[in-house]
């Protein structure tokens, strides 16, 4: 029988959860004060996701990088993968905030999206001039 | 001269924040003052998730939070400059700034919101022997380099400071494709919120040394290795314990300072405990007109309650600027709110309680670890709360709430005690 020993991260308590495993079967969860812990643990022993956050660069604009997430949460194990699969990826402005940049990352099914906007010039053309001459 | 009813010191979550709700107060004069080339502050370089969970009920990254509140100012119209420095405020309140296209200029402000912000410790203050090599960044510059302009500043790593944004750092230079050694922290518990410990360093099997510090750096072009020892109670190294990591970069993640040259330049008077301004329930200094929120009032945890601080601060400005008579202005007497026992301060530090609104949010801070105390309140002698907790941390910002109903049945009332009592 294994067993997995975890950290809760419901609140701030961070109860030290153990789940007991037989195979992929769980026998048990102790150590969760209250039913969010429980439920975190079955999770993250049998299908943890998280959401990846990243950036890629940006052509065009007067920022360098858009920043960008998977749309949804990936399992934990493609996290790698994904972060793989944006690397040397550059996107021309205009950028949106929700603009898919890279469809059905590492075969996850889940968009990577941007989280900011890149646009061609900045709307006040004066100021993004000086950015590019780094002022 | 120009003049605006309300100039905001600062186009971060505070500033926006403010100047949203002063214009929704009824304010339309209002002046937002950004050296950076665009809004949004430090939210811009905060890609990763897990923002606006309190203020918009979902999980947001860092520029897509900052880019709600962008989206009003625009919508409302507010005007903003960018790329541009404040020198000076005087105590009458003429803002002195300068920037390329409109040299230096003067602005007569009604009122004045400080939303500044904070910066981050450097090294300096830590007292590490060695030589000064390149390869020492703040967890934020790192930060910055690594989001925003797409560099990667090492590939070894070592981090000192478990605060959230070291966390953070952590992952983040892993995924970029450094190897990051270890994170090392003085304090016996992490200054960062459980979720960044788990999902930051235990995804990515970093180790924490809890009870930690930096000794020695060696190199003197480049960070070659740093030394780190265990450290006693009193947070001094013990003997024998070193240990030696190469790396080629140390990352520090040591604590905030609120930013407040400004502040203490046109005379208001600051907190020994925040580093930042001493404001009473409008969140206004002891300069008439003069209202602070966000970080440069004292270091939030949650960017959600920087964003609802800085909304009553801009409500507070547009109510001073708009009312005529001095009573609802500013003065009057204050009932002291004191912070004893667990509690390091409150904010803010006094209460007119004809002046208050109808609830009234006081945040503040507790000075170590407790499990299972209760937060009580005292008007006077007399305990009105006690609420059960049953964890607090000094990484955790906590509040209670004073009704204003409450308050007015107390005509007398001297002094609001604040503090932590064991169960």
């Amino acid at each position: 029988m294994g067993k997995r020993e975890l950290i809760c991260i419901g609140c701030p308590m961070g109860c030290p959860v153990t789940v007991e495993m037989n195979g992929d079967e769980i026998v048990s969860v102790s150590g969760n004060t209250c039913p969010r812990g429980d439920a975190y643990a079955r999770k993250e022993v049998t299908n943890p996701t998280r959401i990846v956050t990243s950036t890629v660069k940006v052509e065009g604009s007067c920022v360098e990088m858009v920043s960008v997430k998977t749309k949804e949460d990936i399992p934990k194990d493609k996290i790698f993968d994904c972060v793989r699969a944006l690397k040397g990826l550059t996107v021309k402005a205009p950028v949106r905030i929700g603009d898919v940049i890279l469809a059905d990352a590492a075969g996850t099914g889940v968009d990577v999206v941007a989280t900011r906007n890149a646009w061609p010039s900045c709307h006040k053309e004066a100021e993004c001039q000086q950015a590019v001459d780094g002022s | 001269m120009k003049t605006y009813d309300i100039v905001i010191i600062g186009g971060g979550p505070a500033g926006l924040a403010a100047a949203v709700s002063a214009k929704r107060s009824g304010t339309d004069s209002i002046l937002i003052l950004e050296r950076d080339k665009e809004l949004g502050g430090i939210l811009n370089q905060c890609i990763h998730n897990g923002f606006g969970l309190h203020t918009f009920r979902e999980e947001l990254t860092g520029p897509e939070y900052a880019g709600r509140f962008i989206e009003q100012v625009e919508e409302l119209q507010i005007e903003y400059k960018l790329h541009t420095m404040v020198m000076d405020i005087s105590s009458d309140k003429i803002v002195t700034a300068m920037n390329s296209t409109d040299g230096l200029f003067e602005i007569k402000a009604g009122a004045v919101i400080l939303a500044m912000g904070c910066r981050e410790r450097s090294r300096g203050a830590l007292n590490i022997p060695g030589y000064r090599p390149a390869g020492i960044f703040s967890a934020g510059t790192a930060q910055r380099l690594v989001n925003m302009e797409g560099c990667l500043p090492g590939r070894k790593v070592v981090i000192l400071g478990s605060g959230d944004i070291g966390l953070i750092m952590a992952r983040r230079m892993t995924l970029e494709g450094a190897q990051v050694q270890v994170v090392a922290e003085l304090m016996p518990y992490s200054g960062g919120l459980k979720r960044n410990i788990v999902q930051c360093l235990d995804d990515y099997a970093i180790p924490l040394k809890l009870s930690h510090t930096v000794v020695e750096i060696r190199g003197k072009e480049r960070v070659e290795g740093i030394t780190l020892a265990q450290v006693d109670e009193t947070g001094r190294p013990i003997p024998g314990t070193e240990e030696e990591y190469e790396c080629d970069t140390l990352l520090l993640s040591v604590g905030l300072i609120p930013e407040n040259e400004l502040s203490s330049g046109m005379g208001v008077a600051l907190s020994r405990v925040t580093s930042g301004p001493v404001v009473n329930e409008s969140l206004e200094t002891n300069i008439e007109g003069v209202f602070a929120c966000g970080n440069v009032l004292h270091v939030h945890d949650l960017v959600d309650f920087v964003s609802e601080e800085a909304a009553a601060a801009g409500r507070n400005a547009a109510r001073y600027v708009q009312s005529t008579d001095d009573a609802s202005r500013g003065g009057g007497p204050l009932v002291e709110i004191r912070a004893v026992d667990g509690v390091r301060y409150t904010v803010p530090s006094g209460i007119n309680v004809e002046r208050m609104e109808d609830m009234q949010t006081v945040r503040f801070r507790v000075g170590g670890v407790y499990k299972n105390c209760f937060v009580s309140v005292y008007l006077d002698e007399e305990r009105i709360q006690h609420r059960k907790r049953p964890v607090m941390a000094p990484g955790e910002m906590e509040s209670i709430k004073l009704k204003k109903e409450e308050l007015l049945k107390y005509p007398d009332l001297k002094v609001i005690t604040v503090k932590l009592e064991e169960g």
